[in-house]
This record gives C-alpha cells, sequence and structure tokens, in this order.
C-alpha cells in the first residue's frame, strides 16, 4: 500500500491586527498528523470551528496571506510545494468545499461544474459528462441554468459535489459534503465516496457527522481544539468501549441512538498550555493542566492522553 | 396556544410552486418535527411561518388570530448557519442585548461565557454563535420557536447541550417548537410527533 498523503506535525496560525498596529497570533491547528493510504478513506471529526476546514485547504495551497504555516505535507512521497499544489489541485487532488457559498454567483452551475476547457470538443465531452453526474444526483436539466442563488442548500451542495468529481481526482478531500441533505442524497454521496476507494483512490472526509464517517471510513481521526486526540478504526466507533480517548466517548455517548447523553463544557477558545480536554475531563490529572500530551500509539490506536502514555511507561 | 397554518401556498417563479395547500397546527406545550427532501420547500415554510416572507397566499395564526405584524413577532426562526444571521461588525454583547437583555442564569445553561460577549462573531465557532442566537430568540415575548436544522452544522456533544437546554427552558415557560431537520434519530428523540414534508406538500 502506498502512502497517497502524509501529514506531519502541522501547525497554522493566523496574525490578525486587533487594534491599531497590534498584532496578534491565533494559533488554530496544533501538531496535527494523519496520512491516507491508497484504497482508503479516512475521516477527520470534530466539532465546527476547531480547524477541519483549514487542514483541507493548506493541502490546498489556498490558505488566506495572513496564514502561517509549519510543518510538512507529502503527497505520494513528495513534499507538497506551492508550486506542486497548484500544479496538482483540480486534477490529481481535488475538493468538495464546505461552504455553498464557493460557487460564483454571477456563473450558471453547469458551466461551473464544466469548468475550464481548451476547445469545443472537450467542453461538449465534459458536457455530457455532467449531465451524467448531474442527474445521477436528481437535479434535472432545468438546474444547468440556474444560478447559484436560485438553489437550495442541499442542491449547492450536490452541485458542489458533481464538480469534484468530475475531475476524476486520486486524492478527494470532502470537507463536509453531507450536512443539509435528504436522506437518499447522503446515501448517494457516501456510495460515490466508497466508489472512489475501489478505484484505488484515497479519501480524506472532514466531517461532524459521526454517522456518515462510520458508513464510509476505514480510520477515523477525532479533532478537538485544533489537536487530534485520537485515530482509531472505524469498527471501534461503534462502542464507546472499545474507543480511548474521554471526549470520542462522551462524542459516541451523545448520538440520538445511543442515549442522547449530557457532556458538560465546550472547547476552549485559544490554544492551552496543557491538554486541550483538561477542562472538562472526567479522568484528568494534576500534570494535565501544564503539559501537553503528546500523539502517542497505544496498541495500534494513536492517542493524546496522558492516561494512556503512563500505562506503555509501565509496559 | 394554537399556532396553525391554514392552505399555505407560495412560489418563487411563475413556472413552478413550491408550496401548495399546506396545513399544519403546532401547540405551544409540543414539539413537532418536520424532515423532508433537501429543495422541497421546507426552509421556506420556516420562513412564512415566522413572518420573514409576506408574499404567499393563505393564513398563519395563533389562536385564530392574525398575528400583527408590528412590534415584536411572537414566531421565532433560528437559522441553521448563525454566522449568517449576526451583524459581522457588532461585538456578541450587542447582537444578543438587540433582542433581550437574558438572565444570568439563563446565560448559563446554554452555556454563554461572559469573555465571548467581547468578541466578535467570526472569532467564534458554530456551535458558540448558535447558544447566541437562540438565546436572542427566546425572548420572553416568543411563544414559538421554528428551528431550522438548528443543530446540523454541530458535533453530537454539542447538539445533545444545546436540545437539552432550548427544550427545558421551552417546556417551562409554555413555547412550542418546530424542529425541521433530516436527521429522523434525532427528531425521534427529542419530539412528539414527526410530520412528513412530503404528506403535508400538495404538490
Amino acid at each position: 500500500m502506498t502512502k497517497l498523503l502524509e501529514v506531519n506535525n502541522l501547525s497554522i496560525s493566523f496574525t490578525q491586527y486587533v487594534q491599531g498596529l497590534n498584532r496578534h497570533d491565533s494559533k488554530v491547528i496544533t501538531d496535527l498528523t494523519i496520512d491516507v493510504n491508497e484504497n482508503e478513506i479516512v475521516a477527520v471529526l470534530g466539532s465546527s470551528g476547531s480547524g477541519k476546514s483549514l487542514l483541507a485547504h493548506s493541502i490546498l495551497g489556498i490558505l488566506p496571506y495572513n496564514s502561517h504555516v509549519t510543518g510538512e505535507i507529502k503527497y505520494k512521497g513528495e513534499v507538497l510545494t506551492q508550486e506542486l499544489k497548484e500544479k496538482l489541485r483540480g486534477k490529481e487532488i481535488c475538493l468538495i468545499p464546505q461552504s455553498v457559498n464557493f460557487l460564483d454567483p454571477l456563473m450558471k452551475v453547469s458551466q461551473q461544474a464544466i469548468g475550464e476547457c481548451e476547445d469545443d470538443k472537450e467542453r461538449e465531452e465534459k458536457k455530457i459528462r455532467q449531465r451524467e453526474v448531474f442527474s445521477k444526483y436528481g437535479l434535472d436539466e432545468s438546474v444547468d441554468d440556474l444560478y447559484p442563488f436560485e438553489l437550495s442548500g442541499g442542491m449547492a451542495r450536490k452541485v458542489l459535489l458533481s464538480t469534484a468529481l468530475l475531475g476524476d481526482p486520486n486524492l478527494l478531500i470532502a470537507d463536509e459534503p453531507t450536512p443539509g441533505l435528504d436522506k437518499q442524497s447522503v446515501e448517494e454521496t457516501i456510495s460515490d465516496i466508497k466508489n472512489l476507494k475501489e478505484q484505488d483512490k484515497g479519501v480524506l472526509l472532514i466531517t461532524h457527522e459521526i454517522n456518515v464517517a462510520l458508513k464510509t471510513a476505514d480510520r477515523i481521526a477525532v479533532f478537538y481544539s485544533g489537536h487530534v486526540i485520537e485515530i482509531n478504526t472505524a469498527e471501534n466507533f461503534k462502542d464507546a468501549d472499545n474507543v480511548l480517548h474521554p471526549y470520542t466517548k462522551a462524542l459516541i455517548n451523545s448520538l440520538p441512538r445511543n442515549g442522547f447523553k449530557l457532556t458538560e463544557g465546550v472547547q476552549p477558545l485559544d490554544d492551552v498550555i496543557g491538554c486541550p480536554y483538561y477542562e472538562n475531563c472526567p479522568v484528568r490529572m494534576d500534570k494535565c493542566e501544564k503539559n501537553k500530551p503528546k500523539l502517542i500509539n497505544h496498541n495500534g490506536v494513536m492517542i493524546r492522553c496522558f492516561n494512556y502514555e503512563e500505562v506503555n511507561d509501565e509496559s | 396556544m394554537n399556532l396553525e397554518a391554514n392552505n399555505i401556498s407560495f412560489s418563487y417563479t411563475k413556472k413552478k410552486p413550491i408550496l401548495k395547500d399546506i396545513s399544519l397546527s403546532l401547540k405551544n406545550n409540543e414539539i413537532i418535527g418536520l424532515i423532508g427532501d433537501s429543495g422541497s420547500g421546507k426552509s421556506t415554510l420556516c420562513k412564512i411561518l415566522s413572518g420573514h416572507i409576506s408574499n404567499y397566499s393563505g393564513e398563519v395564526t395563533i389562536d385564530n388570530q392574525k398575528i400583527p405584524d408590528k412590534n415584536f413577532y411572537p414566531v421565532q426562526l433560528i437559522f441553521q448557519h448563525p454566522e449568517k444571521t449576526m451583524n459581522p461588525k457588532w461585538k456578541m454583547e450587542k447582537v444578543l442585548s438587540e433582542s433581550w437583555t437574558p438572565t444570568q442564569e439563563l446565560k448559563d445553561t446554554f452555556g454563554l461565557k461572559d469573555t465571548w460577549l467581547t468578541r466578535w462573531p467570526n472569532e467564534l465557532s458554530g456551535g458558540e454563535l448558535q447558544r447566541f442566537s437562540i438565546l436572542r430568540a427566546l425572548n420572553p415575548k416568543t411563544k414559538f420557536i421554528i428551528a431550522d436544522e438548528i443543530s446540523t452544522m454541530l458535533d453530537a456533544v454539542t447538539q445533545v447541550q444545546i436540545w437539552e437546554a432550548l427544550i427545558n427552558h421551552c417546556k417551562a415557560n409554555n413555547i412550542g417548537i418546530l424542529a425541521v431537520s433530516h436527521d429522523e434519530e434525532l427528531l425521534e428523540v427529542i419530539c412528539d410527533e414527526i410530520i412528513h414534508f412530503n404528506k403535508i406538500n400538495n404538490i
């Protein structure tokens, strides 16, 4: 199995002007490590505002100018430079953007899906393919000539999805492809993502919907306040007893079908010195407040928690 | 108290009507779930019920009375994307107090931290902003809440927190909720009754 995508110790921060000429650095992603193999779907699961989309944007090199990135991103073993990112994106690496605001408001949706063409022949071929993909998602011919503001939220999302799939990518980065879609379209999206995997391609699925992650992914990485706190197999996510981190357990128990259990507490706004889950953790220790645990391998599961580090030390 | 929609019809373009003869009734002590396909017009119906769209045919009443469009509108809509409903150039304190000043106790129930009040909307996450937009809608004059996919963008833990707080408050103050979502599992847990949109829309 070849590693399609490797992200090592990625950190992203933003410089903002707060008042006058005072600048403030806010760190949004800290020490993120994740990899995607060929023929594999890896889901990144985290709440909104935890910085998941920035991971996608940094892989494609579309972060805003005031961002500061450290760490390393590799595609097929080669370090992704800005130049290489620009060459690969839209062809080998495709993105399904999260927000429907990514559509051009002044362009008919079918034209956006087709994109740039060199000549009329290519345009015709792409037009046929665009029609196929659109009708697969239940967008009939009247939709082709609509502008984005005339679409409903779900329809716009289907357009974004079709646009990415038209590119025939090797690595698909799907940034929240499913919220706001009805059940049937979610199933359709899931099966499309799985199809890509069958064709030996890799998918990085960024989502906050645990159900979608469970149904599609091989491995799931849990994101909390800019940190990856656990990477476990999707199989283990079916039961709160099989996952390690207390936040992951809370997440699984809070699903409607698992009892809708209430867990108090919100994510810290800024980067903290200690463990990001310290404030809300039921099994916290004194050292968690001032020291940040590292992401370690505990019996094949990647986990960021001192409780498991100790077990490792003893054994 | 009873919120009623009678024979609502609406179309954005002349060619294609989107809502036809929809009737719906919601009591102020119940939570009704509304489920349906994307693009079928659920959000349009929500906007009509909460007075954001006025050129529809049919009528929306509370206890058989037409709702006056002056003063505070007793049916409040909470949207899916809180960041789109707030003035980006207002700090959160102003955003919240535009509607009313909630008690400290209520702020605590919704997990609203004081440090958030001095931030701009773009400095908070979706879950945090959604707490503000819910609390903002819970003005004492509010009798009905239309919750249009309010937890779709949130993680499961935040989803529980927000619904717990909202439902507890509404039960205690006799506020009815219409909860729109695609998540049938969620609606089964929180609602007294689930309505399928396709069945009430006569298109």
